[in-house]
């Protein structure tokens, strides 16, 4: 009874383990391939491109609605007991320690992320890696280190954009639509926003950075089993990468704002 | 050239190679034949590295492909040139860069001579005038040719052909058979195959070796398996369902 117990405890989780460390593997290499010459320059411009440039749009229209939204409910809440002057703060802490970071990440994982999984699961099923490595190029420090690096730089300068925006977003509706003074609005952002909670909010992009990009990596590098592969490969980068951030941010704020 | 000595592996504990022994001499073109699904191209991966066997031990130009680090294993396979059975072109890259992705990674040459050698190469396998193409816009025989031009684009001294007339027409099959040859006649290089195309086995092989269940059953000239009286080799050259060989998924 107990043996078969622990046989299926074991068998519960031998898969997850295993995931967990080729996830780890492939990130030694990755972390080695970033310090390895020789450096894929070219690629590396590329992936930033890919991931920053491209991912932009979609990150302003998501920073500005979500600043105006809370300044919006804020501004209605605070109203009630007479502390709209202090919609400033609320919306600019929210942006720098928690939105900022957060919304970005999970936009760019849906975009870049399912975008990384299904180019490398279509490479891994064509044997377009088989490919690289016979060209002796390492397929990691190719194809998986320039995605690594471009998400791990990107998304705090992504969140750096999504910060600054969201705080323009809430001082269009509490100033121009709502009415209240611009200037109690700005005092309100500077007087409680350090700088803490803006470097905190980048430190926490970084990792999603990394942690995505590790992860929608992994999902395609390793896909198999043709077409039904490669969306289950970028189902699964979305839904794990997603759920990384989420999860990890929990752990990350307590670490941060202890 | 090439020494397999008991080569062992498996995959989810089915057992696909079972001590696979066998030797290619430098020049020699060797075809592996053998049904779908018995090992052909996990036998071809091992001997460029790309799969790691269990057991046993692969030997490249007296190497020992097992006891390389990273940069060895680079510097082995740049002696190889494989063409895939999909081609696997790289489909973000244009016709002439696939062909000079090589050359771009481990030479210094200028992008200008690059492409120069990559025309070069395109002709050799009878191509022109397609090298600004994006691989997705090319027929299957075109692919495969660009292929073989990427493989041949460093002048390596053995080429690997994986199931190279698969899903091609009669015609351009036996152009490709023509074309192995061509690369074996003017680049003086060793080969090994994997088909089950018995045409094209005759037409291009030194020596035939014939994997069943995980080992080499027989290994000879292109005459000696045609009369060949093992009748797992008999049943394979002639391709008959009848026979020591089970078809998958039939009963009789």
């Amino acid at each position: 009874m107990l043996i078969k117990f622990i046989e299926f405890i074991g068998a519960v989780i031998e898969k997850p383990l295993l995931g967990l460390g080729r996830i780890m593997v492939l990130l030694g290499a990755a972390l080695k391939g970033t310090v390895r010459p020789p450096f894929e320059i070219r690629n590396i411009i590329n992936q930033m491109l890919q991931i920053g440039v491209n991912s932009l749009p979609v990150v302003l229209v998501t920073a500005v609605f979500t600043g105006m939204v809370l300044a919006l409910q804020s501004y209605t809440g605070f109203k009630r007991f007479g502390a709209e002057g202090l919609v400033g703060s609320v919306v600019a802490l929210s942006m720098t320690r928690e939105l900022g970071p957060v919304l970005t990440a999970l936009i760019v994982t849906g975009r870049a992320g399912a975008a990384m999984a299904a180019e490398l699961g279509t490479m891994r099923v064509t044997e377009q890696i088989d490919a690289l490595e016979t060209l002796a190029t390492n397929p990691v420090k190719y194809l998986v280190v320039p995605r690594f690096l471009s998400g791990m730089i990107m998304l705090p300068a992504l969140t750096a954009v999504t910060d600054i925006i969201g705080i323009l977003g809430g001082y269009f509706v509490t100033v121009t639509l709502l009415g209240s003074s611009s200037k109690t609005y700005l005092r309100a952002t500077w007087d409680y926003l350090e700088l803490q909670d803006l470097y905190s909010g980048l430190i926490k992009a970084c990792f999603f950075g990394m942690a995505f990009a590790l992860i929608s990596c992994y999902k395609g590098f390793y896909t198999k089993g043709g077409a039904e592969g490669v969306g289950r490969a970028t189902t699964g980068a979305v839904v794990y990468s997603s759920m990384t951030i989420l999860i990890s941010d929990y752990f990350l704020s307590v670490w941060l704002f202890k | 050239m090439i020494e397999l000595r008991d080569i062992h592996k498996s995959f989810n504990d089915h057992e696909v190679l079972r001590g696979v022994n066998l030797n290619v001499r430098k020049g020699e073109s060797l075809v592996v034949i053998g049904g779908s699904g018995s090992g052909k191209s996990v036998l071809l991966k091992h001997i460029i590295g790309l799969l790691k066997p269990d057991s046993g031990t692969v030997i490249v130009d007296s190497s020992d492909l097992s006891g390389l680090d990273e940069d060895g294993l680079n510097d082995i396979r740049k002696k190889f040139g494989m063409l895939f059975q999909s081609a696997a072109l790289f489909d973000s890259m244009t016709v002439w860069e696939n062909v000079g992705f090589g050359l771009k990674r481990h030479t210094h040459m200028t992008d200008m001579e690059i492409k120069e050698t990559a025309i070069e190469k395109l002709r050799m396998v009878g191509l022109v005038g397609i090298e600004d193409e994006m691989p997705s816009s090319l027929s299957g025989g075109m692919r495969k040719r660009v292929g073989l031009a990427r493989a041949i684009a460093m002048k390596p001294e053995i080429l690997l052909y994986d199931e190279p007339t698969t899903g091609l027409d009669p015609i351009m099959a036996d152009a490709i058979n023509d074309l192995i040859i061509k690369m074996r006649e003017e680049l003086d290089v060793t080969s090994v195959t994997i088909t089950h195309d018995m045409k094209s086995a005759y037409k291009i092989a030194d020596t035939i070796a014939m994997l069943y269940n995980g080992v080499i059953i027989a290994t000879g000239s292109s005459e000696e398996m045609q009369n060949s009286a093992d009748p797992f080799v008999k049943q394979f050259v002639e391709g008959r369902a009848e026979g020591p060989i089970k078809v998958e998924g039939i009963n009789r």
